[in-house]
């Protein structure tokens, strides 16, 4: 059964039936890698966008690290990340940045009693909730921005991400902004030493811990919140007002960002002026090289993403992200003349 | 009680515990499957298999992870199972005893152990970073890397294991050490070499990690190896996290076709072994 | 014509000493020996060269941790991506805890499901049953993590950690023990999932080893009047010590390395767990939960390094195992 002439012939039949498999079918002719945040509108975007042009633009999430690390390593046409890259760290790799689409952080609670949008806090005492410091439900500081809800006697139990992200990144990076003492002695990034609380994988888990553990609070990307039906918290913004966490509060806190002045438009929409603007929203970012090795991938990336502007608003949308306003997407347009070329000149301008 | 007795009683204890053991795992076994089949049954539909991965919202199917599986799967099984029979029968049969053998089998031991991301990203500095592109080569290797350590090490305890009545006969016959290995001893320990397979087609058919390094993922139908290819497990891990509602069932049924196809593949894999026997 | 002697060949057997062949045979093609005897050969060295090289990769890659933080990063359980501090010491306990439990809890059961099937189940459905338990290798571990998640650690809290909160006084020995956050996700679930997950491997090897003994030795122990448990004990598990121990590295193996069943359901505290129901990490669950989002070079590094470490546990508990082993034998 194992003679020399029948491993050969299996042999031969094994390498015939994979060059059978090997021939060349049409690959996606665009490939991107990076955050996790935004592959379900970039799924729907390029669904639509091959049928409509016929050009496959291929994403996978495999997370921020993996998009700035793949597009360094020049094997993915471009990268995104939820954590948008430091202008230093952009000017030393020769890369280019541009935003596409926005979201939110919503903290979720787990109390008896408190429905949806009834509980609210202020960054402070959010910041004080996450650090451990407020123990307890009916703690004061709680109560003194809560009148009239009767808050229990309940301790509180800290859910966190347990794997680095976007996510983790900006409710790190709005804690830090409200209060020095995380500022100091915890700090902002996908991946912190979290004080207390468990932590859970991925907004699945986190959500899952909330609606398991009583008295317990978590935060999550807005879809989930929507899609769960989460006891969500309203947040204190800047104008001192508690907005819903609702896609065109999200959209307030970008619209009144300042782009334009923005170096290599590294910009958290945290804390952002508005009286609708939700406190804890952020962009999402793309990454190209400002010099092309291969003009004709760079135009079919800038060209997707127009597209995109152009055409992608309402699908957006309808998968609870919030699309950039009309300014700021003109704003980026010009960048993209005066930032990513070859040889000297654009590879793209958008009509 | 006299020594008849204890005897006896010891004796049906222990039969107890082992039909007990297999009660827990069975029991475990239905649970899971339960709710594989109880979230994942019902997307099942012609779509799934005629097409490709959707965005949220929009209709499709599998089609494009189980072909990019299968390809990957099939290619990392064939290289992991040559290479390991025939690593594990050196380990058995020439070198295993001297000290590069001991070195050999020790350091399978610990490939086995390795968490697969880190073997991903060893494929990935080799095949992938180097041609600046992933592809379902490399995807395929990967899954060899992992697969094969088990088809090893079961193929050495199984050969190991034949009595060298078997050896002494076939060479007392004139026949050369090669060829007694392999129509003898070989086809002597075939239910095992085949179990090692199976294990290890079980453990890769399952993998994420790695396939994300190596062979990236596509959302489009692909279908050349050397281009990025999708996967099921990779199409499940993304689903399965996300928010909505189509995406995690079509993770669920996802998951379902693994197990489905794990099953499939070892009653076909033992039938095929039995009847060979038979003739 | 006379075979050539080799060393190799003198295995516990004098008659292979003095095989002398008759007459020469087809089956006897020297070329197709040496071919043959190589391509065995080149197969055990690429799976040595693959190691290697994956060591070398990881060694290469976390080089800069381990210059950064030496000997401490073995020591010390801070894990700060923020300021950019790393010690291994969290993650590296709860993995030689998992998986000691997991092996604890699997290896008898594993034993037990072969032992059963082998001796007493009823010859036909001892198949099926056999299949159903490899069945359980082949479900994807993504699928056990939700499991574990979204069934199992509610389970567990409700109906074994609660009741034991209320029942024990915290300050006891037991109430220490036993102290963690009623939600089931802890190192014991953790390590209970993993011991699902590593039964099927260990239980289908094991079961082809009992197999393989000879029909004659096991009439022969009954023959004398012995039961079951007896033959069993005294006769078929002596004659498949050495694969014994193989099916213990490998469920270990897969214990050591596994990853998307365990980051689910083990609350990723990165220090160390005070009890046995308290959030821990393991190595694999850190490296999984981290790698892709970590952006900065020594975040990388010390993930990659932390890798290297598990090959190095790896090493060392395999190689004590085995050196324990060796002196048992006689």
């Amino acid at each position: 059964m194992f003679g020399d002439m029948h491993m050969f012939k299996t042999f031969v039949a094994a390498a015939g039936v994979a060059a059978l498999f090997a021939s060349a079918a049409p690959a996606a002719d665009i490939s991107g890698a990076g955050a996790t945040f935004p592959a379900p509108v970039y799924a729907k975007w390029a669904e639509m966008y091959k049928a409509s042009t016929g050009v496959g633009l291929n994403y996978q999430a495999i997370g921020s690290g993996g998009g700035i690390k793949q597009i360094k390593a020049k094997t993915v046409d471009f990268g995104a990340s939820d954590k948008p890259l430091k202008p230093e760290d952009l000017n030393a790799a020769g890369l280019f940045q541009f935003p596409t689409v926005v979201g939110g952080v919503v903290p979720v609670v787990n109390v008896p009693g408190i429905a949806a949008g009834q509980l609210k806090l202020s960054g402070p005492a959010l910041a004080a909730i996450f650090y451990g410091q407020i123990k307890t439900w009916n703690d004061p500081v709680i109560a003194q921005l809560n009148p009239g809800l009767k808050l229990p006697e309940m301790p509180i139990t800290v859910v966190h991400r347990s794997d680095g992200s976007g996510t983790s990144f900006l409710f790190t990076s709005y804690l830090s902004m409200k209060s020095k003492g995380w500022a100091d002695k915890v700090g902002a990034s996908d991946s912190v030493n979290w004080p207390v609380g468990l932590g859970g994988k991925g907004n699945d888990g986190v959500a899952a811990f909330v609606k398991q553990t009583q008295g317990s609070i978590g935060y999550v990307e807005y879809a989930y919140a929507k899609q769960n039906h989460a006891a969500f918290v309203l947040i204190q913004n800047k104008t001192g007002k508690f907005p819903q966490p609702e896609a065109q509060n999200f959209a307030a806190a970008a619209a009144g960002a300042r782009w334009a002045t923005a170096p290599g438009n590294y910009l958290l929409l945290l804390d952002q002026p508005g009286a609708n603007a939700w406190p804890i929203t952020g962009a999402t970012f793309i990454l190209v090289y400002k010099d092309q090795a291969n003009p004709e991938s760079g135009a079919q990336v800038l060209k997707f993403y127009d597209w995109a502007y152009k055409n992608g608003d309402a699908a957006a949308a309808s998968l609870d992200y919030v699309p950039l306003p009309l300014a700021v997407k003109n704003l980026i347009r010009k960048q993209w003349v005066a930032n990513v070329k070859a040889g000297g000149k654009p590879v793209y301008e958008a009509k | 009680m006299n020594r008849a007795t204890r005897r006896k009683a010891t004796n049906t204890i222990f039969v107890g515990l082992c039909a007990f053991a297999t009660l827990i795992a069975l029991g475990a076994l239905v649970l899971i499957l339960w709710s594989l089949v109880v979230n994942g049954i019902g997307g099942i539909d012609a779509h799934i298999f005629t097409m490709d991965q959707p965005a949220p919202g929009s209709p499709g199917g599998l089609r494009n992870g189980i072909v990019g599986s299968l390809m990957m799967c099939g290619m990392g099984m064939l290289i992991a199972v040559v290479v390991g029979i025939l690593a594990g029968t050196w380990l058995a049969e020439y070198g295993g005893q001297t000290p590069y053998g001991h070195a050999v089998r020790f350091l399978n031991d610990v490939l086995l152990s390795a968490p697969s991301i880190l073997v991903g990203l060893f494929v990935y500095e080799l095949l992938v970073k180097p041609f600046h592109g992933f592809s379902g080569y490399a995807g395929a290797v990967a899954l060899a890397l992992l697969a094969a350590p088990i088809v090893t090490r079961t193929t050495e305890d199984m050969l190991t294991l034949q009595p060298n009545t078997l050896r002494e006969a076939g060479m007392a016959l004139g026949a050369g050490r090669g060829f007694v290995i392999r129509s003898i001893i070989w086809k002597a320990a075939g239910a095992g070499l085949l179990t090692g397979a199976l294990l290890g087609f079980a453990r890769i058919s399952g993998e994420t990690a790695p396939l994300l390094f190596t062979s990236l993922g596509n959302q489009f139908f692909n279908a050349n190896l050397t281009q990025p290819m999708a996967s099921l497990p990779t199409t499940i891990f993304q689903f399965a996290l996300s928010a909505y509602d189509d995406w995690r069932r079509l993770a669920w049924v996802g998951a379902l076709l693994i197990a489905v196809a794990v099953l499939a593949v070892n009653t076909i894999g033992r039938f095929v072994a039995r009847e060979t026997h038979r003739s | 014509m006379v075979l050539p002697f080799r060393r190799e060949w003198a295995m516990d057997s004098a008659t292979i000493d003095n095989a002398v062949a008759i007459r020469p045979v087809r089956s006897q093609n020297p070329a197709a020996e040496t071919i043959f005897r190589g391509l065995c050969f080149f197969a055990a060295t690429l799976l040595l060269a693959a190691l290697a090289g994956v060591v070398v990769s990881l060694a290469i890659g976390g080089w800069p941790a381990f210059r950064q933080f030496g000997f401490g990063f073995l020591t010390s359980s801070e894990w700060n991506p923020v300021t950019e501090v790393y010690g291994a010491a969290g993650p590296i306990v709860g993995t030689i805890i998992t998986s000691i439990l997991a092996l604890g809890f699997a290896l008898p059961l594993a034993l037990g499901i072969s032992i059963f099937l082998v001796e007493f189940c009823p010859h036909r459905i001892s198949r099926p049953i056999a299949i159903a338990v490899e069945l359980l290798a082949g479900i994807p571990s993504i699928v056990y993590g939700m499991w574990g998640l979204f069934v199992l650690a509610p389970w567990f809290a409700t109906h074994i950690q609660m009741p034991i909160m209320m029942g024990t006084d915290p300050n006891s020995f037991w109430g220490k023990l036993f102290y963690g956050i009623p939600n089931g996700a802890n190192i014991f679930t953790a390590s209970l999932i993993l011991a699902i997950m590593i039964l099927p491997y260990m239980a289908a090897v094991f079961r082809e080893l009992l197999l393989t003994i000879p029909a004659q030795v096991r009439e022969a122990a009954y023959g004398l009047g012995s039961t079951s448990f007896e033959v069993m004990r005294q006769v078929m598990l002596p004659y498949v010590r050495r694969g014994t121990v193989g099916v213990i590295m490998l469920g270990l193996g897969r214990a050591l390395g596994e990853t998307m069943a365990v980051t689910f359901i083990i609350g990723n505290a990165h220090g160390f767990p005070h009890s046995l129901f308290d959030s821990g990490s393991t190595i694999a669950s850190t490296i999984a939960n981290e790698f892709a989002e970590a952006t900065s070079e020594m975040h990388t590094s010390a993930l990659v390094a932390l890798g290297l470490v598990l090959f190095l546990l790896t090493f060392a508990v395999l190689a004590t195992a085995r050196a324990l082993l060796a002196g048992q034998k006689n």
